[in-house]
């Protein structure tokens, strides 16, 4: 059998060892990539929906109409967000009620509602729109850019913001009343009275 | 009064023979009036299209098996579109435009989602490369066969000669 000198041995594992090390630096490199994208990914999912007391996350909703509104021009109204969709039929259990509170805010200019049509088609979402005698400005939300920014789970869901764009209230799920909806927008502007 | 008589016949006569011809005009401009534009559509071809796409809402159901209301309108949907003359390439724009990339079955190759696209090949090859080093590293250990090496006598060996006196020495000792 062909022996080994110690020192070739100690030669030959000097360049093993050396020779793949930089191949096992970019595997773990990636490795550690990846598993930060997907550790990134879930925390970003598991966040939930915007919380009470956040500030909203600012966007422009282009209405059915073309107009364009973004929430930053809103500031010191208090603003209505409801997302909503045709098909949904807990969306039609309230959508006389907020048709209802618009017209009644709307003389004072103070409050503002905001239907964000989510997941639709156009033809059914006006033909909605026009059954229900809604008035206040909808659009749809492209690309669900809107939703996903305000991580809803589903429709009919309603987001009220305060006049310096926090997030004050939220409903998921049809409005009771039209009562249900004018008592967590008193509060709102009778703060702004008091404070103002 | 005879002519008179006659000439109103006459006159009804005609107005009879006009009102027919206008009603087979009309009855004709409607026969004629074929299906409308989406009614040209098949379902092969809504669907052709559908099973490239998702359901917004649903998760993970293509939109042409989907059975919920809402699915049914975005079919009519790529119907309208069709009929409109969109091609496929623009009704799935339109839809991704609306609904956002994760409509499309395969996803777009941008942001993240090139990730889809190249880690099954590198994992498919990393596992190859792994595997063969593997093998070879196996092979390399694997004993040589001894060609053409004297044969050790056990007699020769120091280890088994101090075995075997060990086990004499101890045989002896028992048989005293």
């Amino acid at each position: 059998m062909e022996t080994v000198q110690p020192s070739e041995a100690a030669g030959q594992i000097e360049k093993n060892s050396s020779r793949p090390k930089w191949g096992r630096i970019v595997i773990w490199v990636v490795v550690l990539a990846l598993l930060v994208i997907v550790g990134f990914t879930l925390l970003r999912n598991q966040r939930g929906p915007v919380q009470i007391g956040q500030a909203v996350p600012d966007f422009t909703l282009t209405t059915f109409s073309g107009e364009k509104v973004a929430l930053q021009d809103l500031k010191g109204k208090v603003v209505v967000i409801n997302f909503w969709a045709s098909w949904c039929l807990p969306c039609e259990q309230e959508a006389a009620d907020l048709e209802q509170a618009w017209r009644d805010y709307q003389p004072g200019g103070e409050v503002v509602f905001l239907g964000v049509n989510w997941s639709d088609t156009d033809k059914k979402a006006l033909a909605y729109l026009e059954r229900f005698g809604i008035t206040y400005k909808n659009g749809p939300d492209l690309g669900t850019r809107i939703s996903q920014a305000f991580r809803i789970t589903g429709v009919p869901e309603t987001y009220i913001v305060d006049q310096n764009g926090n997030l004050v209230d939220f409903k998921k799920g049809p409005f009771l009343s039209l009562a249900d909806i004018k008592g967590r927008i008193e509060p709102l502007l009778a703060a702004d009275k008091g404070s103002g | 009064m005879n002519d008179r008589r006659t000439m109103v016949n006459r006159f009804a006569l005609v107005a009879v023979m006009l009102s027919v011809g206008l009603a087979f005009l009309l009855a004709g401009r409607v026969q004629a009036q074929g299906p409308t534009p989406s009614q040209n559509i098949t379902d092969d071809e809504v669907n052709a299209i559908a099973k490239q796409l998702y359901c917004p809402v649903c998760e993970n159901i293509p939109l042409d098996v989907c059975s919920t209301q809402a699915c049914a309108e975005w079919r009519e949907q790529i119907r309208d579109l069709l009929a409109e003359g969109y091609t496929e390439a623009e009704i799935k724009q339109y839809f991704v435009d609306r609904y956002g990339d994760r409509v499309l079955a395969t996803p777009p190759a941008r942001g993240l989602n090139w990730l889809v696209y190249v880690l099954p090949p590198v994992a498919i090859l990393a596992g190859v490369f792994i595997l063969y080093r593997a093998f070879r590293a196996w092979s390399k250990n694997a004993p040589e066969p001894a060609a053409g090496q004297p044969e050790i006598r056990p007699e020769d060996d120091p280890y088994i000669r101090r075995i075997e006196e060990e086990l004499r020495r101890r045989q002896k000792s028992d048989s005293v």
